[in-house]
């Protein structure tokens, strides 16, 4: 599996997210794809074939086994993984479009355009308000529904979150029922216990961001209702102001050394 | 796979080495030479088929398995990756307090900071409490490995006398002697990094309580001349 290409295209979306975004997307790479591709997937490595059943009837393993584990854990958590990193895919393409939209008035020769060449409107970053706001926003509940939906689906088909280190078989060809044996099945519970704990984080922490984008933008919102109302077309110093510490708030974190590239 | 999700910590080791002092790139060093390195070339190899190679003195069915699980809950190999990981994730909270400062001068198109880079002031603190973050993880580990096996011994032969298993069962661990080589090893370096930490912590303690001591009293020192020069004149 490829984490590495899934790295490339997070890594550019990094650049426009907020700070709890930055913070989402670590916790992702070092906490969930590190510890599932460099510990988690030779905990179940040998999970077949040391799955040992107390008979001697042949297909009476292998039936057992598909039995108890319809899907593996490590290939749930890789779907998973792969599901909650697409929607950023989402504020990707968006920002692509924005920029290829600056590029097309750039080559016009448009008035308007206040870069002086392709490589500024390349490096610009976006700020998350208009459209952007609303891709971004929808990306997070995207998120927020595919990390619920699969910590769910895991819950209903394994019965929880425990592993058991016997299970009882009796699916045919097994002639009665049968002891079968898992093998390294407290390895396989702490690890499923992490993977579960690092999922509820990175839910906190995406609510977290959804509320603070929606707070940002009731704020904007309020704030224009009551500037337009007093001064209809006077600009507003303390709005500017405002603006620049949520940005600085929101944007820290900027370069951080993951190597995250900056497209 | 697995080498190119190491090179990313290696990537976020090499990013922290910027902002360490010299005591914190020797730490850098330790941690990616006898750590790391070695966790890749040799030690990972050791416990490749641990599992396999655990051999029970039993034909019944499901015994090796209850028995391998009962004295290996956490296999050696994947804490000890847990702790590089663990140990060199505080690192990051330096990373971002730098990226920050440098973010807000490039934002106020001013110079706020005599030097986003040096550890000073609201850096210096991330700088501390990361540090104090690294040393309690890698105590953590080691009390952790100490109560998970009984001390860092590996026997030879275990005895087993859980279900399945009828009787008590000799079980034999394979490389036990290569095992706790390493393991040792693995303390060591663990140790000396718990030390490299907390002498680099003592050292900016004092630097920097040295540096506060002599600016009051330099302060003193011009208080009591003006007063002096005051007193002359009148």
């Amino acid at each position: 599996m490829d984490w590495g290409a899934l790295h490339t295209i997070l890594g550019g979306v990094n650049k426009h997210s907020t700070s709890i975004g930055k913070i989402w997307l670590t916790v992702l790479f070092i906490f969930r794809i590190m510890i599932l591709v460099v510990a988690a997937e030779k905990v179940w490595g040998d999970e077949q074939d040391d799955f040992v059943c107390n008979t001697l009837q042949p297909g009476c393993r292998n039936v057992c086994y598909d039995h108890f584990f319809p899907i593996s854990h490590i290939r749930l958590w890789a779907l998973q993984l792969i599901f909650v990193s697409t929607p950023a895919l989402l504020v990707a393409m968006h920002v692509a479009y924005r920029r290829h939209e600056k590029k097309r008035q750039f080559r016009k020769g448009d008035q308007k355009c206040e870069f002086k060449d392709i490589e500024e409107i390349r490096k610009q970053r976006f700020r998350i308000e208009g459209s952007l706001w609303w891709t971004y926003t929808s990306s997070i509940f995207f998120r927020l529904v595919f990390e619920a939906v699969f910590m769910y689906a895991f819950y209903f088909m394994y019965d929880g979150f425990r592993m058991p280190r016997l299970m009882k078989c009796n699916a045919w060809p097994c002639p009665n029922t049968v002891d079968c044996f898992v093998s390294r099945p407290t390895e396989k519970t702490v690890f499923t216990i992490f993977m579960i704990a690092v999922s509820s984080i990175c839910i906190l922490l995406n609510v977290a961001e959804l509320c603070y984008l929606l707070t940002k933008f009731f704020l904007r919102r309020s704030k224009r209702a009551g500037n337009s109302k007093q001064h209809p077309n006077h600009e507003n110093k303390e709005e500017t102001k405002q603006n620049e510490m949520n940005e600085l708030i929101s944007d820290s974190c900027q370069n951080t050394v993951i190597g995250f590239s900056s497209s | 796979m697995r080498k190119m999700s190491w090179a990313f910590l290696r990537d976020l080791l090499s990013g922290v080495n910027k902002y360490s002092t010299g005591i914190g790139r020797i730490w850098v060093a330790v941690v990616f030479l006898f750590r790391l390195l070695v966790y890749l070339a040799a030690a990972e190899n050791i416990w490749k088929h641990e599992h396999d190679e655990f051999e029970c003195n039993i034909k019944q069915p499901g015994c090796e398995n209850v028995c391998f699980d009962h004295f290996f809950p956490v296999s050696h190999i994947r804490l000890w990756a847990l702790q590089l990981i663990m140990v060199s994730t505080p690192s990051l909270l330096v990373v971002f307090h730098v990226a920050y400062r440098e973010n807000r001068e490039k934002r106020h198109n001013q110079k706020l900071y005599k030097n986003t880079r040096k550890t000073d002031g609201g850096l210096l603190c991330t700088y501390l409490i990361s540090l104090i973050l690294k040393t309690g993880l890698e105590i953590f580990f080691l009390v952790l490995f100490y109560k998970l096996y009984n001390g860092f011994k590996i026997p030879r032969l275990v005895k087993c006398d859980i279900k399945p298993c009828p009787n008590t069962v000799d079980c034999y661990i394979s490389k036990p002697t290569e095992k706790m080589i390493f393991l040792y090893f693995l303390v060591a370096t663990s140790c000396l990094c718990i030390i490299l930490n907390l002498s680099e912590l003592s050292y900016l303690l004092f630097k920097y309580s040295i540096k506060c001591y002599l600016k009051r009293h330099m302060k003193n020192k011009q208080g009591s001349k003006a007063i002096a020069v005051n007193q002359n004149s009148s």
